[in-house]
């Protein structure tokens, strides 16, 4: 059996550095030609058809009032939760890397299941313990407190959604985050609260903001786990991927795609964020 | 360890373990201990009359076969994005790893929408399609075609690191030992990421079986034919069939729970990391 080495003339071309490795024009083609059909051509389409409205026909339908009250509900509640994840998402993840306790492994492998559970279960199974007869909403009703229905229903949903992805961005950087800074810390005389805040926080900020930042974009554009929790009332409980729907059944697509490409201008702007963040993450890591 | 005053003490501890689980108990775990409480409240014959019926059933075989075709698609093309992305060093890589993320930021409605404006009946290919009597939107390729998009990235995400940690000497020694390329990939780099492929596949289909607002978009809910389950528990759940929505959400959570027991067992055993983004 012959070897496969390419001729040193083949491989030599100009943009890309040579490897004795075969193969490259077989993956890197089916890659780029499978990402071109599947997300590339689809993307380009809803922005074509949305140049095609024109900006007049582009700022009617998609800041409607009905769309901005949509645009905040959804910005609003998903930043909410975000920050409900922020704060309780470093402490699941502080005890699971600092603490030891029985079951921890189950309670590390909970943390994953609203990755795994489909959306529309999470959002019913929600519904029914939020909803006046349900486990928690008969106990939240005497005190006047409605959960299913309400915005405050939508954030709880997005707080199921986006916890994942805050305590799985935390926890590697502080398992990996030395101890020995924190003992350096406390031998100069800080105490536990100072070291926190002034030597621990300051390492995980980065990942927190990037967890947050994933939950936030996740809860903006998230639909099954909402719809049911939301009622969907125009104006008071819509979320805007649920406008879209609505839209597109009314076949408005001038509405839909308009309302679509302001939420994915949105998504794409976090997404240039977190990796500017990460970027600025492994600078100050030094890697 | 000398420097015990470098942790909490065993009050604070306690505490904060005890709000950390208490928060992951209210949010997390009812929710999933309600859906099957909900789903047996008729009694086991009940929750087996709901499974039985015709309806349910072709949601369960269409949901099978939706996974069974987007998540081999995936991940012929996650290895081999993998392959190319860690195997060879080439300019925009990082913009090419980008891009295989993007449907991770695209919202699922949307990710349904722009394959309406591609092939819907006023899509772009709209009318080509109607003339040559092809069905995509509100039948199963829509369906494949939403589901692949959203699974895009999953098998890619969680090769690409790993790959890129095990480097190229294992594949450059088998080639200098005589092995082509097939043989390579084979013998030497298939078994070295055979695990982590695995982790890949689980929550690609996890995912596959479970998406919900891309496929609500392009499937038509037409019961029988392009119903998936979780649509299937959607129209269950609005027609206030609560015990039939909850049953079948029951198989999906099933699902879920196998889907996070093997994936535990994968990073216990065989230390993956966990992937911490999608």
């Amino acid at each position: 059996m012959s070897t496969q080495y390419p001729s040193p003339k083949a491989r030599a071309r100009s943009w890309r550095k040579p490897s004795v490795l075969p193969g490259f024009a077989l993956t890197f083609g089916t890659t780029i030609g499978w990402l071109t059909l599947i997300v590339l051509i689809p993307i380009a389409t809803i922005f074509l058809k949305a140049a095609g409205l024109g900006w007049q026909q582009f700022l009617e339908v998609g800041f409607s009032s009905r769309a901005l009250a949509a645009y905040r509900l959804s910005f609003g509640t998903a930043a909410a939760a975000g920050l409900v994840n922020a704060v309780f998402g470093l402490l699941v993840a502080w005890v699971l890397v600092r603490y030891a306790f029985p079951g921890k492994q189950i309670v590390s492998a909970l943390v994953d299941l609203p990755f795994a559970l489909p959306t529309a279960v999470a959002g019913i199974a929600l519904t029914a313990l939020y909803s006046p007869n349900g486990w928690i909403g008969q106990v939240l009703e005497p005190l006047g407190i409605k959960v299913a229905f309400t915005p405050l229903g939508i954030t709880i949903a997005l707080v199921f959604i986006g916890l994942p992805f805050v305590v799985r961005s935390v926890e590697p950087v502080l398992a990996d985050l030395g101890r020995d800074v924190e003992e350096a810390a406390a031998t100069l005389g800080a105490n536990r609260s100072q070291t926190f805040s002034r030597v621990i926080f300051p390492a995980i900020a980065p990942a927190l903001l990037t967890g947050f930042a994933m939950a936030f974009a996740r809860g903006v554009g998230e639909y099954g786990s909402v719809i049911f929790i939301s009622g969907n009332m125009p104006g008071r409980t819509e979320i805007a991927p649920l406008l879209i729907v609505t839209q597109l059944e009314q076949y408005a697509y001038a509405g839909a795609t308009a309302i679509a490409v302001v939420m994915m201008l949105v998504s794409f702007g976090i997404l240039l964020a977190i990796n500017a963040l990460q970027a600025a993450g492994r600078r100050r890591m030094g890697a | 360890m000398k420097l015990r005053t470098v942790t909490e003490g065993k009050g604070t501890q306690i505490v904060l373990i005890a709000i950390a689980l208490a928060f992951l108990a209210f949010f997390v775990l009812l929710p999933l201990i309600s859906v099957f409480s909900e789903a047996l409240k008729a009694g086991i014959g009940g929750f087996v009359a709901a499974i039985e019926t015709p309806d349910a059933l072709s949601a369960i075989k269409l949901t099978l076969l939706i996974a069974a075709i987007s998540v081999p698609l995936n991940v012929v093309f996650g290895i081999a994005a993998s392959w190319a992305i860690t195997k060879y060093s080439f300019p925009g890589k990082s913009l090419l790893i980008t891009l295989i993320d993007l449907p991770f930021s695209v919202s699922p409605v949307v990710s349904g929408l722009i394959f309406v404006l591609l092939f819907g009946a006023n899509g772009l290919f709209g009318g080509w399609l109607a003339a040559h009597d092809l069905k995509i939107i509100f039948a199963v390729p829509g369906i494949v075609l939403a589901t692949v998009f959203i699974t895009f990235p999953f098998v890619a995400r969680e090769l690409i690191p790993l790959m890129m940690e095990q480097g190229k000497d294992d594949e450059e020694a088998a080639l200098s030992l005589g092995a082509n390329g097939w043989q390579t990939f084979w013998h030497v780099t298939l078994p070295n990421i055979r695990w982590g492929l695995l982790y890949g596949v689980l929550l690609c289909n996890a995912r596959a079986m479970g998406e919900f607002g891309a496929v609500s978009v392009v499937s038509g809910h037409i019961r029988g034919e392009t119903n998936t389950m979780p649509l299937h528990v959607e129209i269950l759940y609005n027609e206030y069939d609560f015990v039939g929505a909850f049953a079948v959400a029951s198989l999906l959570a099933g699902l879920a729970l196998v889907t996070l027991v093997a994936k535990s067992v994968l990073e216990w055993r065989f230390d993956l990391h966990s992937g911490a983004r999608h």
